[in-house]
């Protein structure tokens, strides 16, 4: 018998609708399973027990007394911190904001709540979202539940991590340049991030503005379709939010993929992709073709400058939305300056880890006078080109496979001397974050040293019910067990 | 060839104190993260829009309707330092 | 000595007095108590996003359709980033390429004459905090700390830029005027210089009359008035003539206007101040109005000072001095059409409101909108007058007391017996009295000394009090001289 806290959502819902088990139950279970492994793990920053417990004794209440529940109703979800969540302490793994307690919950994190979502804590991440392998947070890796020595990847690897290890049963995280995707493929869960401005990003502590979604992490593609239906449509507090209305992503998910039209990154099986990762990915795309999906090679021709493009977007966005960390109002402040600009100034150099330095310096430098132009000028004009080869790709094709990220996990401390090495790691996530398409990373197998890799869906904007229903089918031919090392261990 | 760049100069416009060693650090890896994404340059677009957003939407507004705003003791909370009910900050000397 | 002329640009800042801020849903009241209105958003707290303001939209384009410039197409919020204490997010969002309103002009009269002042563009952008500098002397180059007070934080601020259309200080204060009139009209701002809903820069070179090319630019801030503005900028022109004279040359700087000294003073330039690395807002979809909404918002735009103006003038007959001052104020001109409305004489209650109401109201040191008059006590003076009911010496004291305590002006002229003396008979006796007691001044009427007559009349005015119809008493005494 699975434990409790290694099932889905979509397994538990029923047995509590049932009443069989409880709120309570999946809580202690999850629970649990934090005090076995989150000191070898390092998932989460703040875990919420008391939170945890207290709701879940409620919803159980509820349930008792007849009210009608939703499909989230008891089930635990770890949150990336860098949400907002009131009263809940909210760092963005940084030591700038190491004690702010934000006033406001962030919108995804209060429909989730509100459709009775138990708080099981806020996760481990890369600093500000800014990293590959999660090595950038201000209090430490996280570790792989899949191999402890390595990565769990980024920015949301604590996210990841926590749903691998049955920490959480499903988690939100956020997806810029692939720190939804990649963390989801490297611990071997399902990794959605959903079409740009689908789910708000009010209360998501921003990053690159143009380019960061709400996304989440679960143990099979009907839940992320669960959680999805739950998070998505305009917030009014997001000019960006699109006006789709909130609807049930799973209605179709059992439709299979006969007819479906799938064209394969050509250019995404080259140089630098591991081959038992270009391997998986290409029987992925067999079982694809067997399930009855017509298979066709695609070219995205101005990927190869996507990297590039983003590397020049997102720093000069982050330049602006983390000026306002300067020790005024809330976070950290070094003490002992007498003026403010060296208040400020002391602060931030303090405050800010050397990744985030990197980039903010990066993108203050793309966006200074007689720059502009040249970068972030001709970046946007590169992003164009980026949209219109998805445009085409999606005139003939339903679905673009490829690789999620070019390697599996990779050892902790391998890479992080090197940052123009570790951004390559988001090659194939990135294209879709410029297009806003939807993308989705599921697991399709093990490499030699029994690591996940991942495999990349990409659909056009709102089309999430053709990934999450390609994703499904895939899913279940492909019979992947999500349970990881370290939880399986766990139940021993 | 990697990119040459004022590290002070932008350093100050960023308002991040830098350590000697982080300078020559950020100075190398920065001239060659520019090298890459200066690649940019050799797309051809002359003809071509800028895009700020993939998704593009127009005119959203939000009615002139007040709401709450915080009370004076949460908007204080998370000050590092105050005065009554104001945010205290050291000196500024320069003017705007 | 060279002749040179002035050649003088203004900028001013309009705080819109919407409801709301605008990128929030914090009141835009002013006054409140230090941080009382704010919340996540205009404290810059991590994760919040601007929404903006639907009526500052409106507002902003109502400007912009009275000032006749080109309601854009396309418009787009920017980035401007600096950082500075009072500003929460340390970028502030500002139209920069791309603004609302571009183009346009402002009619203004000097002297009689009018003038067309250009407008470069009107933009959208968002205010700052107030900051107190606070610390044993008092003085901002000595403050120890600073407070930041957010309530202003996100407030709707619109910019007017005009172009360097104006040579004189006076042709700059009219155009101040004449802006702050028309906004006030337009009900969008309360214009309030005292308080900061208006604020004015100036840019003020100086050149060789006839030379084509323009001087060296300097930028003057904080003046506080019309009036400080016209000395600020007098001041400017007359530095930047003497140095020019001692063949100094000018300095591309900012200056700040000290109100009480009367001059102007360099201000330490801001480090880094040309680099504000402006991109488009992210947050923000970009604006596109379509035709039938500005035509919808230009419907519905009220009548502006200079239409109104030539409308009394035409329709009513009033001289340019009085409908130019009714036409000023959204206020005075409502208060005077409905008198008008009421059956007063177009002319007479225009005196009446531009002359004898302005100066009592000066005097008791309350506004139009806090006295307690009304366009009924206009309309019953001017009928009172008319039909000789009360002197206009009764009349002014009727408009007085309506302005303290609102009573009916037929109350008060029970009241305060202002009942004009018109019965011969009732005057005679005064009249007789009069001329005994003065015997000379009736000897030297008699003798052809036509101007004493006005004398004897005041003396009669005198003796009952102001309430003998002067033109009675005067009739009454010349035809008992003459006899």
């Amino acid at each position: 018998m699975t434990e409790l806290c290694d099932r889905t959502a979509s397994d538990l819902a029923p047995l509590l609708a049932g009443g069989e088990i409880s709120a309570v139950q999946i809580a202690e279970s999850c629970l649990a399973r934090v005090d076995a492994v989150e000191e070898r793990v390092r998932a989460f920053l703040t875990v919420t027990p008391d939170v945890a417990r207290e709701r879940a004794a409620a919803l159980d209440e509820y349930r008792a007394i007849g009210a009608e529940q939703t499909p989230l109703a008891g089930i635990p979800l770890a949150v990336k911190d860098v949400f907002a969540t009131q009263g809940i302490r909210t760092t963005a793994a940084s030591k700038i904001l190491d004690n702010y307690v934000p006033p406001f919950d962030a919108t995804a994190w209060s429909r989730a709540s509100g459709d009775g979502a138990v708080l099981m804590g806020k996760t481990n991440c890369d600093e500000f979202a800014m990293g590959s392998s999660n090595e950038n947070s201000a209090f430490g890796p996280v570790h792989n539940p899949w191999n402890l020595d390595t990565v769990p990847g980024g920015s949301s690897g604590g996210s990841a991590a926590a749903v691998a290890a049955g920490e959480a049963i499903w988690a939100l995280g956020s997806d810029t340049g692939g720190s939804v995707r990649q963390p989801a493929a490297l611990c071997g869960v399902v990794g959605l991030k959903p079409t740009y401005g689908l789910i708000s990003r009010y209360g998501l502590i921003a990053f690159a503005s143009s380019l960061d979604t709400v996304g989440m992490f679960t143990r099979s593609v009907r839940d992320a379709g669960v959680l999805l239906g739950s998070l998505a449509g305009r917030d009014p507090r997001d000019a960006t939010s699109l006006d789709a209305p909130r609807r049930d992503y799973t209605t179709s998910i059992e439709e299979g993929v006969a007819g479906l039209r799938v064209g394969v990154v050509a250019d995404a099986f080259g140089e630098g992709v591991q081959p038992a990762v270009a391997g998986r990915v290409r029987a992925a795309v067999d079982t694809l073709e067997r399930l009855g999906a017509s298979i066709g090679e695609v070219s995205l021709p101005h990927a190869a400058y996507a990297l590039s493009a983003y590397y020049l977007i997102a720093p000069s966005e982050a330049s602006s939305n983390l000026a306002r960390y300067d020790g005024v109002r809330y976070g950290f402040r070094a003490p002992g300056s007498t003026d403010s600009v060296e208040m400020m100034t002391a602060t931030r150099g303090q405050g800010f880890g050397p990744e985030v330095k990197r980039r903010v310096m990066l993108g203050t430098y793309a966006l200074s006078a007689g720059y502009y132009e040249a970068y972030y000028g001709q970046a946007q004009k590169v992003r164009t080109l980026v949209i219109r080869d998805y445009d085409e790709a999606f005139a003939n094709y339903d679905l673009l496979v490829s690789p999620t990220s070019p390697t599996t996990a990779f050892r902790l401390g391998e890479k992080v001397d090197d940052p123009f090495a570790m951004y390559l790691n988001d090659v194939f996530t990135i294209p879709a974050n410029l297009a806003g398409v939807p993308a989705l990373s599921l697991p399709c197998g093990l490499d030699d040293e029994g690591l996940p890799v991942g495999v990349q869906l990409t659909a056009k904007v709102l089309d999430e019910p053709t990934l999450l229903r390609a994703g499904h089918a895939l899913e279940n031919a492909l019979g992947f067990d999500p349970t990881s090392p370290v939880a399986r261990e766990a139940v021993s | 060839m990697p990119v040459e760049i004022d590290i002070e100069h932008v350093a100050r416009l960023a308002r991040v104190a830098l350590a000697e060693g982080e300078k020559t650090q950020l100075t190398a890896q920065l001239g060659q993260i520019l090298e890459h994404a200066a690649r940019v340059g050799e797309v051809a677009v002359a003809d071509v829009e800028p895009t700020a957003s993939a998704i593009p939407r127009v005119n959203v507004l939000r009615p002139d309707e007040p709401e709450p705003s915080l009370p004076v003791e949460e908007a204080l909370f998370n000050a590092p330092e105050r005065e009554g009910d104001r945010f205290k900050v050291p000196r500024i000397a320069e003017i705007e | 000595m060279t002749d040179r002329e002035a050649v003088i640009g203004l900028e001013c800042h309009v705080e819109l007095s919407t409801r709301t801020k605008m990128f929030c849903g914090c009141s835009n009241a002013f006054g409140a108590a230090p941080n009382a209105n704010t919340c996540p958003v205009c404290l810059g707290h991590p994760g919040t996003l601007p929404v903006p303001n639907e009526q500052a939209i409106v507002s902003i384009t109502t400007i912009g359709l009275a000032l006749d410039s080109e309601i854009a197409p396309r418009s787009e919020f920017a980035r401007k980033n600096y950082f500075y204490p009072d500003m929460p997010k340390n970028f502030q969002i500002s139209q920069y390429d791309l603004p609302t309103c571009v183009g346009g002009h402002l009619d203004i009269d000097v002297d009689g004459d009018t003038r067309r002042i250009g407008i470069t563009r009107v933009h959208m952008e968002e205010d700052t905090g107030k900051t107190t500098h606070a610390g044993t002397t008092g003085r901002i180059s000595e403050a120890e700390y600073a407070l930041i007070d957010y309530n202003r934080a996100g407030v709707p601020l619109v910019e007017c830029v005009s172009e360097p259309d104006m040579r004189t200080a006076g042709e700059a204060g009219a155009y101040l005027r004449t802006l702050r009139s028309t906004l006030e009209s337009l009900g969008v701002s309360d214009v309030r210089m005292e308080e900061g809903s208006l604020r004015c820069d100036a840019n003020v070179s100086v050149r060789e009359r006839g030379v084509d090319a323009f001087g060296t630019k300097v930028e003057i801030k904080n003046m506080n008035s019309v009036r400080s503005l016209e000395r600020a900028i007098r001041f400017e022109i007359d530095r930047q003539n003497t140095l020019l004279d001692a063949g100094q040359s000018i300095v591309q700087e900012t200056r700040h206007w000290n109100e009480d000294e009367g001059t102007t003073h360099s201000m330490r330039s801001k480090e880094e101040a040309f680099d504000y690395r402006y991109f488009p807002e992210p947050d923000i979809p970009p604006l596109r109005p379509d035709r039938a909404w500005i035509e919808q918002v230009r419907t519905s735009l009220p009548e502006l000072p200079a239409a109104r103006r030539a409308r009394y003038e035409r329709e009513l007959a009033l001289n340019e001095e009085p409908a130019r001052l009714l036409a000023s104020s959204r206020e005075l001109g409502a208060f005077f059409e409905e008198a008008v409305q009421l059956g007063a004489a177009p002319i007479a209650a225009a005196n009446w409101l531009t002359q004898d109401l302005a100066g009592t109201l000066n005097k008791a040191g309350v506004t139009l909108a806090d006295a307690k008059i009304t366009p009924q006590h206009i309309a019953d003076v001017v009928q009172l007058v008319d039909e000789g009911t009360v002197s206009s010496a009764g009349a002014k004291q009727i408009v007085e007391a309506a302005v303290a305590t609102g009573d009916r002006a037929q109350d008060i002229v029970v009241r305060m017996g202002l009942t004009q003396v018109s019965d011969e008979g009732a005057l005679g006796g005064v009249i007789d009295e009069v001329i005994t007691e003065n015997a000379e001044a009736a000897d030297r009427f008699r003798g052809g000394n036509e101007g004493t007559l006005g004398f004897l009349v005041g003396q009669v005015m005198k003796k009952t009090g102001g309430s003998a119809n002067p033109k009675l008493a005067g009739d009454l005494l010349r035809s008992r001289l003459s006899s």
